[in-house]
C-alpha cells in the first residue's frame, strides 16, 4: 500500500493538479511577569474578580502614560535570541488605532517597523526543514468581552483586568507545507516558552493563542490570498482544522471556484471550519511611533547578558541525553518534556551513576518521580529494588509467556472459572526463574496475561 | 464678592472648588485631572467627568502647601490660542472685554492678571502659555519638554506638551518650576536630570550675557507698536551689561507646517480614547474644532500618507532643533517677541481654522525643539500688554529666567 500522501497526490493528479499546502502561524503569548506591560497592576489576570486590577493607565483614563516594563521586553529579546534572531538595538513602539470596546484607548501600543527581534529561524529537526521567523514584537494584550444575559437583557460586560497584561507576538513566514510539522513546531514552541519560564503558554487560558494563515499553490508560488484560521485553543482542534481547509480549499479550486480572504474559526462539534469575519478591505492601522514611550535602546552587553540567562533547551538536552545515557528517542522525549522532569532524571542519575536507565524507566513507564518528590527518594527505592535482587522485568514476561505456551490446559481451566490453579502457575514461572522473581510482580503480569 | 464677579464677568473659571482648603490658592487649567474635582478640558465630551485620581504636578502643589482655588478655562482640549473654541465660551481679556484672553490657557491667564490667584498652572502645546501670558500681561514660562511631568495632563500633542505656569512675577514662576519640575515614574517622556534652586538663582546679574537677538522673528506683516515696545528692551538689556548679538534662524514659518501634522496627528491618537463607554459623552458631543483635527490627523497618519506628511514634518522638525543647538552654541538665550499682534477681537477665530497655528508662529520652532521659554511683559502697545519672548537652550530654564528676572527688576526701577 501507498503511504496516505503518495494516494492523495495521485488521486489529485487525476484532476491534473497538485496542490500544496502554505502554512504561516502568528502566535499570542501573554508573558508571565509580575506586572503588566504599561503599568503596575499585576498581569496575572486569570479567575481574578473582574475589574479589580486596574488603574488610570490600562483603563486608558484621560491623562495617564504608559511607561514600559523592561522584564518583559528582555524577555521578547530572550524568546528572540533562541529563534535566532537579529536583534534591533533601537526600537520602539507604535500605536496601533482601531476602534473596539476591548481597547480602551482606541489604540494598541505594539511594534510596526522597529520589532525587537527580526529574520530568525527555527530548524524542524524531523525534516531538517529551516522554517523563517519573520519577527517577534512585544504588544499589550486587550481587556476581555464577555457577552451575557442580566435581568433577561443582552449585554455585554468588560474585564480590564487583561487590559495591558504583555503579549508577544511571534510570526514566522509561510514557510509550513506539512500539518504535522505545525503542531511540531508549536509544541515545541510551547516547550521552549516554558523552559525560559515567561509564560505558562496555556491554551486554555489564553496565554498561548494559536493563528494559521493557510492557502494552497498548484505551483509552489505564494497564492494570492489566505485564510485565517483563529481562535482555537488547543493544537488538536488547529489540526483538525487545518486538514479540514485544505480539503475545503482543495474542493473550491478543483471546481474553479475563488476562495474568499476570510477569519474561520473551528466548530469541534460539526468538525468544520465556519467563516468569522470577511476581509473586506485591507484595515488601515494609522500607525504611529507612540510619543509617550522613548525609544528603547538595547546595550550589546544586556543582549549578551540575556543570551547567558537562556537554559539549555528541549532540542539541546534531546542531543545530549541521547549521547550521555544511550536512551532511545521516545524515552527522551517524555524527560525532557519540562525542564523540572529534565531536571529530575539528571539529579537522580548523579546520585546513582550506573542506574541511569533503570531510572528513566521508572519515571517514564510507572511516573514513580510523581511518589517522589525528592530525586533521592527515587534512587533509594530503586537501589532498595536492586538489593532484592528479583529477576528483571523482562526475564519475567519471557517466563510468564514460556509457562503459559506450556501449559495451555491449565490455561483453558483457568479461563473456564478455576482460579485455584494460578498458584501452579505462579509456581512455574518462578522455577525458570529459579525463585528470584518477584511474586507480586509475576501475579500481576500473569494475571494481565491470562486476561488479555 | 470681587473676584466672583470677575469670574462672571470674564468666564475665567470651568469649576470653582467647592471645598475651601487649607494653603496658597493656586488656579489650574481645566485639562489637569483633579481628584473628585471635575475635569473637562473645557469640552462637553467630559462634561460631567470626575477624575479618580490628580495629575503629578496638582499633587505636587498639594504636598508643598497650595490649593486647588478652581479649574480654569481654555480652549476646548486645548485646541486654539483664544478660548473661543471652549464649550464653555470665551475668557475675555481684562484690559478690554471685548477682546480675547488668548490661549489656550487663557483662563489661567486671566486668573492671575485679575489678581484671583498669584499663580496659575497652563500647559502648553506651542505656545498656550506664552501667548495669553503676552496678551494679559502676566509671565508665562514653558519649561523644556519633559522638565515637568505630564502624567494626568490631558494630552494634546504628546511629544510637545509641557506644563507650563503663568504668574504675576518671574520670581514666582521660578518657585513653581522648582516645585513641579522632575523625573515622574508615571511619565517615561520625564527627565532625570536633577532640578536646581531655580529661585535662589535670580541674582538678576546678566552681566557679559549674550543676548540673540531673532531679527526674524520681526514679522513683515507684524505690529509697527508691537515691534517697537519689544526693541525697546534692548536699552535695557545693554544697560544691565549683556552683549547683543543679531542672529537669525531659520524661518519660523515653515514650523507652522511641521508644528500642524505633527500635532494633528498626535491628537487623532489621543482622542480616541474618549469613546463614551467608561466615562465622558459620545463623540457627537466634540466641537467643530476637535471634530477638523481628527480628521485631518487621520488623514495624515493614513497609509501611504505618513510618509509624505508624519514622516517628513519629523524630518523638518529635526532640522530646527538641529537649528537652535547652533545657535546655542554662540549665545546664551534668543529674544524676540512672543506674539506678532496684541490680543484680538471677540469673533476673531471665526471661520479661521488656522487661526491658532498663525497667531502662535513665533512660539511653535521652539516648541518642535523641546525648548523651554519665557513671555515676559515689557509694555503696552494701543494700550494692550506685550510680551517679550526669551528662549533658552534645554534645561536652561534658570538661564531664561534670570534674565526674565533681571529685565523685570530694572524695568520696575525704572518707573
Amino acid at each position: 500500500m501507498l503511504p496516505l500522501h503518495m494516494n492523495k497526490a495521485i488521486k489529485m493528479t487525476n484532476n491534473k493538479k497538485i496542490y500544496t499546502p502554505v502554512i504561516g502561524l502568528e502566535v499570542h503569548i501573554e508573558l508571565a511577569t509580575n506586572s503588566k506591560m504599561f503599568c503596575g497592576c499585576p498581569s496575572n489576570h486569570f479567575g481574578k474578580k473582574p475589574n479589580t486590577q486596574t488603574c488610570p493607565v490600562c483603563l486608558g483614563l484621560p491623562g495617564a502614560l504608559p511607561v514600559p516594563n523592561n522584564k518583559a521586553i528582555d524577555w521578547c529579546v530572550k524568546l528572540g535570541l533562541v529563534f535566532n534572531c537579529k536583534i534591533n538595538k533601537s526600537s520602539n513602539f507604535d500605536r496601533k488605532h482601531y476602534f473596539y470596546p476591548d481597547l480602551p484607548k482606541g489604540y494598541q501600543i505594539s511594534q510596526y517597523d522597529d520589532p525587537f527581534c527580526y529574520e530568525g529561524n527555527f530548524l524542524m529537526s524531523s525534516t531538517n526543514q529551516n522554517i523563517r521567523i519573520r519577527r517577534i514584537h512585544m504588544e499589550e494584550d486587550t481587556a476581555k468581552l464577555q457577552h451575557t444575559e442580566i435581568d433577561g437583557k443582552k449585554v455585554s460586560l468588560i474585564d480590564f483586568n487583561r487590559s495591558g497584561v504583555p503579549l508577544v507576538e511571534l510570526v514566522t513566514e509561510p514557510d509550513f507545507s506539512s500539518v504535522d510539522d505545525v503542531v511540531i513546531f508549536l509544541q515545541e514552541l510551547q516547550r521552549i516558552i516554558r523552559y525560559l519560564g515567561i509564560s505558562t503558554a496555556d491554551m486554555e487560558k489564553g496565554s498561548m493563542r494559536l493563528e494559521a494563515n493557510l492557502s494552497l499553490t498548484p505551483n509552489g508560488k505564494l497564492p494570492d490570498y489566505k485564510v485565517e484560521l483563529k481562535n482555537i485553543n488547543s493544537f488538536k482542534f488547529l489540526k483538525k482544522a487545518m486538514l479540514f481547509e485544505i480539503e475545503r480549499q482543495k474542493d473550491l479550486l478543483l471546481s474553479g471556484k475563488k476562495i474568499i480572504q476570510e477569519t474561520r474559526g473551528w466548530d469541534e462539534f460539526k468538525s468544520k471550519t465556519f467563516s468569522q469575519r470577511i476581509k473586506e478591505e485591507a484595515k488601515d492601522y494609522r500607525y504611529l511611533p507612540d510619543p509617550d514611550i522613548p525609544p528603547i535602546e538595547l546595550e550589546n552587553e544586556n543582549i549578551d547578558n540575556l543570551r547567558l540567562e537562556i537554559p539549555e533547551l528541549p532540542q539541546a538536552k534531546r542531543i545530549r541525553f541521547k549521547k550521555e545515557y544511550d536512551l532511545s528517542d521516545g524515552v527522551i522525549d517524555i524527560l525532557v518534556e519540562t525542564k523540572e522532569r529534565a531536571t529530575y532524571f539528571e539529579t537522580a542519575v548523579k546520585l546513582s551513576p550506573k542506574l541511569s536507565k533503570s531510572i528513566a524507566s521508572l519515571m517514564v513507564n510507572k511516573n514513580l518521580d510523581k511518589e517522589y518528590p525528592e530525586p533521592a527518594g527515587l534512587v533509594k527505592k530503586l537501589v532498595e529494588l536492586e538489593k532484592k535482587d528479583f529477576s528483571s522485568d523482562s526475564d519475567v514476561d519471557q517466563a510468564i509467556i514460556e509457562v503459559i505456551d506450556k501449559n495451555p490446559d491449565v490455561v483453558t481451566s483457568y479461563r473456564s472459572g478455576k482460579g485455584q490453579v494460578v498458584g501452579y502457575l505462579i509456581g512455574q514461572v518462578q522455577k525458570i526463574l529459579k525463585g528470584k522473581g518477584d511474586p507480586k510482580l509475576i501475579s500481576t503480569k500473569l494475571l494481565n496475561s491470562l486476561h488479555g | 464678592m470681587k473676584s466672583n464677579s470677575k469670574n462672571k464677568d470674564l468666564n475665567i473659571f470651568v469649576t470653582l472648588n467647592p471645598t475651601k482648603g487649607k494653603g496658597i490658592p493656586i488656579a489650574v487649567k481645566d485639562n489637569y485631572l483633579t481628584k473628585g474635582l471635575r475635569t473637562t478640558a473645557a469640552s462637553l465630551v467630559l462634561g460631567d467627568f470626575i477624575p479618580q485620581y490628580s495629575a503629578t504636578v496638582v499633587k505636587k502643589l498639594e504636598k508643598n502647601g497650595y490649593w486647588v482655588y478652581g479649574k480654569t478655562n481654555l480652549d476646548a482640549w486645548c485646541h486654539g490660542s483664544s478660548t473661543e473654541t471652549s464649550d464653555y465660551g470665551p475668557t475675555l481679556n481684562p484690559y478690554d472685554t471685548t477682546r480675547l484672553s488668548g490661549g489656550s490657557s487663557g483662563g489661567s491667564a486671566v486668573a492671575v492678571a485679575t489678581g484671583i490667584v498669584d499663580v496659575a498652572i497652563g500647559s502648553e502645546t506651542a505656545g498656550s502659555v506664552r501667548g495669553p501670558a503676552s496678551w494679559c500681561g502676566v509671565v508665562g514660562l514653558k519649561p523644556t519638554y519633559g522638565r515637568v511631568s505630564r502624567y494626568g495632563v490631558i494630552a494634546m500633542g504628546s511629544s510637545l506638551d509641557s506644563p507650563g505656569v503663568l504668574s504675576k512675577n518671574v520670581t514666582l514662576s521660578a518657585k513653581i518650576l522648582k516645585i513641579i519640575a522632575g523625573k515622574d515614574p508615571m511619565d517615561a517622556t520625564s527627565s532625570d536630570k536633577e532640578v536646581p534652586d531655580y529661585e535662589s538663582a535670580l541674582t538678576g546679574d546678566i552681566k557679559g550675557i549674550k543676548i540673540g537677538l531673532v531679527e526674524n522673528y520681526f514679522l513683515d506683516e507684524m505690529d509697527d507698536e508691537v515691534k517697537k515696545v519689544v526693541l525697546n528692551t534692548l536699552s535695557v538689556f545693554e544697560k544691565l551689561g549683556a552683549e547683543i548679538v543679531k542672529v537669525k534662524t531659520i524661518d519660523p514659518k515653515y514650523a507652522i507646517g511641521v508644528y500642524t501634522v505633527v500635532q494633528r496627528s498626535e491628537v487623532a491618537s489621543n482622542l480616541s480614547r474618549y469613546d463614551g463607554i467608561r466615562y465622558g459623552g459620545k463623540r457627537e458631543l466634540f466641537g467643530t474644532e476637535a471634530k477638523r483635527r481628527i480628521m485631518l490627523g487621520n488623514f495624515t497618519l493614513s497609509e501611504g500618507y505618513s510618509d509624505k506628511y508624519y514622516k517628513k514634518a519629523q524630518k523638518v522638525r529635526t532640522l530646527y532643533i538641529n537649528d537652535f543647538n547652533k545657535l546655542f552654541e554662540s549665545v546664551d538665550v534668543l529674544i524676540g517677541p512672543t506674539m506678532p499682534n496684541i490680543a484680538p477681537k471677540i469673533g476673531a477665530t471665526k471661520d479661521q481654522a488656522m487661526f491658532g497655528e498663525l497667531a502662535d508662529v513665533l512660539a511653535e520652532p521652539s516648541s518642535i525643539s523641546g525648548l523651554p521659554a519665557i513671555s515676559v511683559p515689557c509694555g503696552f502697545a494701543h494700550d494692550l500688554p506685550v510680551g517679550l519672548q526669551i528662549i533658552g537652550n534645554k534645561f536652561e530654564e534658570g538661564k531664561i529666567l534670570n534674565v526674565a528676572f533681571a529685565y523685570e527688576q530694572s524695568n520696575k526701577n525704572d518707573k
